[in-house]
């Protein structure tokens, strides 16, 4: 059995307060992995870690084997990583079909001068990034608001629309960061079967949420981070029933 | 389709001066405002879509001009070869500068690219046995197409528009591919630009040249068809008009651009009290727009006429 | 080479501390409201050139300097109310923008008013001339030096002993939190625009007797004045103040040892420099915004 991920001994340090310190840990290719902690424990800096947004002071971080520490993020994204935000990073000035092409700028190769020209091949191009970008949004349930300028969308499918933009680059990891965050029961509902449908699409997703409900429902393993340092990492079950874990979040809530 | 507003333009264009073959304003203003559009789709190229900022892009152009006229009247140079190396000096001056100022954002990429501008204009008045110091050079030779002169202005009319006409048809050729988008998600969020792949700081290099380059080319034609360049034409004030071309018309939006360019080419020439007021006018265009219209006139001309006939068709529908 | 040396020293502090005022100006402003205000140069012009004709027009010296800081002022708050208020929202990109269509607007007023014509202001006291050794000073030199030194010290006492100056620099860390404890955050950034206007003048009639007056010579001293800004670290007061001295030495140095004509050139070297070679000091740590 090949790991898709392996993180070892990663480190961060912010002046002297270490956001990420000595965190380890495999994800096996296709499943849901998520990490979980208290608002400060370091989840979103171990995500800019990840995807080369910030640079670890030490450990390492393997993926498909290759080494990503040092890669800038755009280069991590060439290797099949993708991602969404926490606060959203939409590209507002730009409508729904197109912010989902940007996502599969990876699959082309077209050159400036192509472009200029607009030659054959890359007219060929441009239709199969707008196939792929529509197939993306159709898999999110986004069809129908493809040409609305992403600025009228509202929230909850602002978020989706990050989902698909990070999709569409037919990635083999997805970081999701905070989906849940400001959706309704409906919404969480949709968003969890979709998680779903990606793994049986043959994504292996890492997810760092806030809900529960959702994390202990769709996860195949936990993480559980607590002040920068790995405190527990098991199934769902298993993490429920950790003392530590639930003296973590019973002390803080 | 896609093309229909610059074949509407184009068209017009053609007919202008077949209809006023004589007239001042369609064949020597017309030619002025064809190489200011050049240059304010350039711009916008990097400033609006990409949403950078240069105020230094009169450098540029000048280096351009200045090459050409230099080769040509101290060294010799054919004038197309004379241009070819004016543009190949900006290539390579552009992406030289472009890798460390790119760097910057916001008030720190200003302030970079204005001291740019600004070292290059003390440069060319400085170094006065090669650029004729402030006075400027003249007597520039006349461009020739296989034995076909340059030398009226009915034929600077249609060399400068065919020039014109091409460079706004790469713009937006270049704004619908993979390479605008690049452009317009580093502007949307850089940081998701990068996760999606995307090498901004690359992105924004070759932006940068590209958009130095056609100012280079419009700076090398606008020398021999004025026979004349001088300091001035390449000063602070020119970056910082080109820059209210762009807001005028609308940021990213190519003829947002070629508005904005045209208004600021005919609104001096046809005021002429407007000559003492013209510092005033742009700093006044530049406020206003950006206070109250920051989509721009053009942009926002055409939002409220789409609006208006979306309620139309509502009011036909209910 | 010693001689020269010490009225390289000279001439250098001397404009130095117009730069240094014009900086401090910037700083302030940028700390108040996160907007680089490029029309910081053209309250150094709008003060010259206000002391200077008013005192043409018969008002006596002393007043018609009052009278053109209290005009400059005037114009920097009109400048907050009515350009920066109505786009406070707005991009670092159209803050730049507006900023200077106003600095443009300001110098096309000016050359409504005042024409294109070079003038110049009576020095406050004294044309003879010192020699201290080799070198040679005026005594508006030394009023320069000592007005730019009393000047600072006065900014830094306000912002560090007085209430109101506790305020502004409550409202330059958090707006909000600001506004939360009573402070009336518009007022103080009119009161910070209006403080910066009027160090712009003070610098403007105190090199006014020194270097001549065009409605367009706020251009360059407003650039020098930023660069001096960010040579000291942006948003640091006194880093501007010490950028500002250190920017007209090199210059004045610069202009002696190379050519004058180079001086301005010299001055954006040390900048783009500084830009390239140390962005990350400039910028805190990461230049990624947070996510």
């Amino acid at each position: 059995m090949s790991y898709l991920l392996e993180v070892s001994g990663l480190e961060k340090a912010y002046g002297g307060v270490k956001a990420v310190n000595g965190v380890s840990f495999r994800v096996k290719e296709q499943t849901i992995f998520s990490v979980i902690g208290p608002n400060g424990a370091g989840k979103t800096t171990l995500f800019n870690l990840l995807t080369g947004i910030e640079r670890p002071d030490s450990g390492s971080i393997l993926f498909h084997e290759d080494q990503l520490v040092g890669l800038p993020p755009f280069k991590v994204a060439l290797k099949g990583i993708s991602r969404t935000f926490q606060n959203l990073q939409i590209f507002f000035n730009m409508s729904v079909v197109e912010n989902v092409m940007v996502g599969c700028h990876r699959l082309g190769n077209a050159s400036m001068l192509s472009a200029i020209f607009r030659l054959p091949s890359m007219l060929r191009e441009e239709r199969l990034i707008r196939h792929k970008a529509l197939k993306a949004l159709e898999f999110c349930g986004m069809s129908q608001m493809r040409d609305k300028p992403a600025d009228s969308l509202p929230y909850g499918q602002l978020k989706k629309l990050e989902i698909a933009r990070a999709l569409a680059s037919e990635p083999h990891l997805v970081l999701l960061d905070e989906p849940a965050a400001g959706l309704n029961d409906t919404e969480t509902v949709e968003l969890s079967e979709l998680i779903k449908k990606l793994v049986e699409n043959g994504i292996t997703v890492l997810l760092v949420e806030h809900n529960m409900g959702l994390v202990m429902d769709i996860s195949d393993e936990v993480l559980v981070l607590n002040y920068g340092e790995l405190l527990a990492m098991g199934t769902p079950s298993a993490i429920q029933k950790d003392p530590k874990v639930v003296a973590a979040y019973l002390g803080e809530e | 389709m896609r093309l229909l507003g610059l074949g509407i333009f184009a068209a017009v264009i053609a007919i202008l001066p077949l209809l006023f073959p004589e007239n001042y304003y369609v064949t020597v203003v017309g030619v002025t405002m064809f190489f200011n559009v050049i240059l304010a789709v350039g711009l916008n190229l990097f400033m609006g879509y990409a949403g950078q900022i240069s105020l230094g892009h009169a450098a540029f152009f000048g280096l351009g001009a200045y090459s050409s006229a230099i080769l040509t009247t101290k060294f010799g140079f054919n004038p197309w070869l004379a241009m070819g190396a004016g543009v190949a000096l900006v290539w390579i001056v552009s992406y030289l500068v472009a890798k460390p100022i790119l760097r910057l954002k916001g008030h720190y990429l200003a302030m970079a690219t204005l001291g740019f501008g600004i070292i290059i204009h003390i440069f060319l008045v400085q170094y006065d046995t090669l650029t004729g110091g402030p006075d400027g050079l003249s007597s520039i030779p006349e461009l020739s197409i296989f034995g076909w002169p340059i030398n009226s202005d009915l034929r600077w009319y249609a060399v400068s528009a065919t020039v014109m006409l091409l460079s706004i048809l790469f713009s937006l050729n270049i704004v619908a591919s993979r390479h605008g988008r690049a452009l317009q998600a580093v502007h949307g969020s850089e940081v998701a630009a990068e996760t999606m792949g995307i090498d901004t700081s690359r992105v924004k290099v070759h932006i940068f040249v590209i958009s130095a380059v056609m100012a280079a080319v419009t700076g090398s034609l606008f020398v021999h068809e004025q026979a004349f360049i001088s300091p001035d034409s390449c000063s602070f004030f020119f970056s910082i008009e080109l820059v209210t071309m762009v807001v005028l018309g609308g940021m990213a939006s190519t003829f947002g651009a070629v508005f904005g360019a045209a208004i600021l080419t005919y609104l001096p020439e046809f005021l002429v009290v407007f000559q003492d007021f013209k510092v005033l006018i742009f700093g006044g265009i530049l406020m206003f727009i950006m206070i109250f219209l920051p989509e721009g006139l053009f942009v926002g001309l055409c939002r409220l006429f789409t609006h208006f006939k979306q309620e139309q068709k509502e009011c036909l529908t209910s | 080479m010693y001689e020269q040396l010490l009225q390289y020293l000279i001439t250098g502090i001397t404009v130095g501390s117009a730069y240094a005022l014009v900086g401090l100006g910037f700083a302030i402003i940028y700390n108040a409201s996160d907007v680089v205000n490029f029309a910081q140069g053209e309250f150094v012009m709008i003060g010259a050139m206000s002391a200077i004709f008013l005192n043409a027009a018969g008002i006596p010296y002393v007043l018609s300097i009052a009278l053109a800081v209290a005009i400059t002022a005037a114009v920097g708050m009109a400048l907050e109310k009515f350009a920066i208020e109505p786009a406070r929202n707005a991009s670092v990109v159209s803050t730049i923008i507006i900023t200077i269509g106003a600095s443009i607007l300001l110098r096309g007023a000016a050359l409504l008013i005042w024409g294109k014509d070079i003038y110049g202001l009576k020095p406050f006291t004294g044309e003879e001339t010192i020699h201290i050794g080799p070198a040679t000073l005026l005594p508006q030199n030394l009023w320069v030096m000592g007005c730019t030194a009393v000047s600072v010290f006065l900014v830094k006492y306000f912002f560090d002993r007085t209430r109101t100056g506790k305020a502004i620099l409550a409202c330059s860390y958090n707006k909000r939190a600001a506004y939360l404890v009573g402070i009336n955050v518009k007022k103080m950034l009119l009161i910070s625009y209006g403080l910066s206007a009027c160090l712009g003048a003070v610098a403007g009639i105190l090199i006014a007797p020194i270097t001549f007056f065009t409605y367009n010579a706020g251009v360059m001293l407003g650039l020098k004045g930023f660069s001096a800004a960010i040579l000291g670290g942006m948003g640091n007061p006194m880093g501007a103040v010490a950028g500002g001295l250190m920017l007209g030495l090199l210059e004045s140095i610069g202009a002696g040892l190379i050519s004058s004509g180079y001086k301005d050139a010299i001055a954006f070297i040390i900048i783009l420099l500084v830009l390239f070679l140390k962005p990350s000091g400039l910028f805190g740590k990461s230049s990624w915004e947070r996510v």
